[in-house]
């Protein structure tokens, strides 16, 4: 479908009414990512809740390396491309520059939890006014399928062929309670994109975590459960079920920190630093 | 403050007053000798100007908090030494590709490795040669004193701003401790922050807001998989660095009527100067020719005293300037291999003017 008719077929003919619109800081752009993949509903719920805070014209986005890398042509934001596991230390040096701007990072798992771990736990440890995308989806999608740092106990990979066990490579790494336990964290929750119910989850959880930055209360952080079905090896809906049934029970969804209401949900451990 | 008045302060300590005369906002960095007098000074002389100071987690971090303050066309900079540079190196890559002005200093520490904390100009080829992965190119500016570390920060982020590249301040563990006097006056040529803010206006991250209703959203990236992309940005890549030819900068003493002329810069070239003077006042007539800027490399002014002369490249390394300089002058009439001397001073020692003036007798001999 060429994109130039992409406005045209969108809207409404005559007679019809308007129920589900584009978003204004969405570009009206086709993606590259493949079809059922989870970074296209991670992005338009990042474009409602920059639309609805009013804030997309002051708005920074520093994007990372992974099948996101590209994540700055589909927001009409300002963008900046950060080395692979940098964008939080690029982010920071952002936000000190411009202390009137909404600065965000949009990670995938191998970028803010294996190469990035540092920069992203010492830019929410000083408690930088920043909020994080993280995109949980097991696996390194962009080189092809390898062990992400999240990646499940069991799980087969292309570099874990027999399933990564904990003996050799550890266990799946939980960031959004790791965040939780740093005093800079404002905000750190972890929501999932399998279902209508868990979409609209992530969407208030998404709404806080940049909140909490535009109230100067600290660093927020928003870890989604996404699929990856290229990857996975499944279809879209398959993909879906997995979350739910495989990822869900080893990553519980819930608010671990807010500095907003300084109450957490029980559906989450609660770190208490 | 008078144009008389001078304050007893280290390299270090002159890099920091320099940066902050110039107008610098930001600064992030990591602890490493010799330069630590640098953060030091800027954690205090930075907030009390309403600017940032961060201590970074790491030099990886702090390239990066650089990349990203640079990218919003505020005057910032780092600075490190040794194996704090080589792990800059991705994020300086980052920086030339994406045209991002970033400010590094590397006060120069002996290697390999850890190596030692003493003098060494072992960082030359990593400064001028690129450093990081990808075809890219710093520019490198080389003070010897106090007073050049002060006035060269001045240029290093007008050069910066100017052509929306890393300027990298490559000093030494003497340069960066010596104690003298420093003028704090800014150098003729200093350019005011607002020219800095006006060449950053094209192309900073601000949110599109601050530019009108209208405005189109901006992008600076390094990435470029179309077919093409990558080759037309390398090109435009290549245009910017034989544009930077103009900054060359060099110092020439006592080149008039010497037969021998000394190739040194940063810390060798203030001993070199000493021993020079030395032999001066014994008849020998020998010279200096000192790189301000390592690059672009002042090749044609090197060339230009070829006639009647030979030449003797002192360093702190195992060989890295002396190829600049047999480049600038092999393949010309009349030039052999005897034409360029060399003499390296291991990373790792301290030398005095005594220590030069035999290396200089011989290759006296050696050339005529
Ligand atoms: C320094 C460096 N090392 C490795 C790479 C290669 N690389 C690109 S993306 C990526 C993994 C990305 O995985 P993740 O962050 O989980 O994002 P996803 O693609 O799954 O969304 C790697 C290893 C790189 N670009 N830079
Ligand atoms: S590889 Fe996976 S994460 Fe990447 S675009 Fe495809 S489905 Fe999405
Ligand atoms: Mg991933």
């Amino acid at each position: 479908m060429p994109t130039q008719n992409l406005e045209e077929q969108l809207r409404p003919a005559a007679g019809e009414k308007l129920v589900f619109d584009t978003n204004p800081v969405l570009s009206e752009r086709l993606t590259h990512y493949c079809p059922g993949c989870h970074h296209g509903i991670a992005h338009r719920l990042v474009g409602e809740t920059l639309h609805e805070l009013g804030v997309a014209s002051r708005t920074i986005l520093v994007a990372s390396v992974g099948c996101a890398t590209f994540t700055y042509d589909y927001f009409s934001v300002d963008g900046l491309e950060a080395p692979h596991g940098r964008a939080c230390a690029v982010a920071t040096g952002v936000r000190r520059a411009r202390p009137e701007a909404v600065v965000f990072t949009y990670q995938g798992d191998g970028d803010m939890a294996a190469i990035g771990m540092a920069e992203s736990l010492h830019a929410a440890n000083r408690g930088e006014k920043i909020t994080s995308i993280f995109i949980n989806n097991t696996v390194y999608g962009m080189t092809g399928g390898q062990m992400a740092p999240t990646t499940l106990l069991g799980q087969k990979t292309t570099t874990t062929r027999d399933g990564r066990c904990m003996e050799r490579e550890g266990g799946p790494i939980h960031l959004a309670e790791i965040m939780a336990g740093l005093d800079g964290v404002a905000f750190a929750a972890r929501c999932a994109l399998d279902s209508v119910q868990h979409v609209r989850e992530a969407k208030k959880a998404m709404r806080t975590a940049f909140e909490v930055q535009i109230e100067g209360l600290g660093y927020g952080f928003l870890e989604l459960l996404s699929g990856c079905p290229t990857n996975w090896h499944m279809d879209p809906v398959a993909a879906s079920k997995r979350i739910a049934e495989a990822m869900i029970p080893v990553f519980p969804l819930g608010v671990f920190k807010n500095k907003r209401t300084e109450q957490s949900s029980q559906s989450g451990k609660v770190h208490h630093a | 403050m008078s144009t008389e008045q001078r304050i007893l302060i280290k390299g270090n300590e002159a890099v920091a007053f320099g940066a902050v005369d110039a107008g610098l906002r930001c600064y992030f960095g990591y602890p490493i000798t010799p330069q630590n007098e640098i953060p030091e000074a800027l954690s205090t002389l930075l907030p009390e100007r309403g600017g940032q100071f961060v201590q970074a987690e790491s030099e990886v971090a702090a390239v990066n908090m650089l990349l990203g303050a640079a990218a919003c066309g505020v005057p910032s900079m780092t600075s490190s030494s040794g194996c704090g540079l080589s792990l800059m190196q991705e994020g300086i890559s980052y920086m030339a590709g994406s045209h991002i002005p970033g400010v590094l200093v590397n006060m120069q520490r002996g290697g390999p490795g850890l190596g030692d904390i003493g003098p060494s100009q072992g960082d030359y080829f990593q400064a001028v040669k690129g450093g990081g992965h990808g075809d890219h190119r710093n520019l490198v500016l080389a003070p010897a004193t106090a007073q050049e570390c002060y006035d060269c920060m001045f240029r290093a982020l007008a050069l910066a701003f100017k052509y929306a590249n890393p300027v990298l301040v490559l000093g030494d563990a003497i340069v960066g401790q010596i104690k003298e006097p420093v003028r704090r006056v800014p150098p003729a040529d200093a350019v005011s922050e607002k020219t800095l803010a006006a060449l950053a206006a094209p192309w900073r991250m601000e949110g599109y807001g601050k530019r009108g209703p209208d405005a189109q959203p901006r992008l600076l990236k390094s990435v470029y998989l179309a077919e093409g992309a990558l080759a037309e940005r390398n090109r435009l890549l290549a245009q910017k660095y034989a544009a930077m030819q103009a900054e060359c900068a060099w110092e020439c003493t006592d080149v008039e009527d010497a037969t021998l002329v000394v190739v040194a810069f940063g810390s060798v070239a203030r001993i070199a100067r000493s021993t020079i003077r030395r032999l001066r006042a014994e008849g020998v007539r020998v010279g200096l020719f000192r790189p301000l800027t390592l690059f672009p490399f002042p090749a044609e002014a090197l060339l230009a005293l070829l006639p009647g002369r030979r030449f003797l490249v002192m360093e702190q390394n195992l060989g890295q300037m002396v190829e600049d300089v047999r480049l600038a002058l092999f393949g010309q009439p009349g030039v052999t291999p005897a034409t360029v001397q060399w003499h390296g001073i291991m990373p790792g020692l301290f030398v005095n003017a005594d220590d030069l003036r035999e290396p200089m007798l011989q290759a006296l001999k050696e050339a005529f």
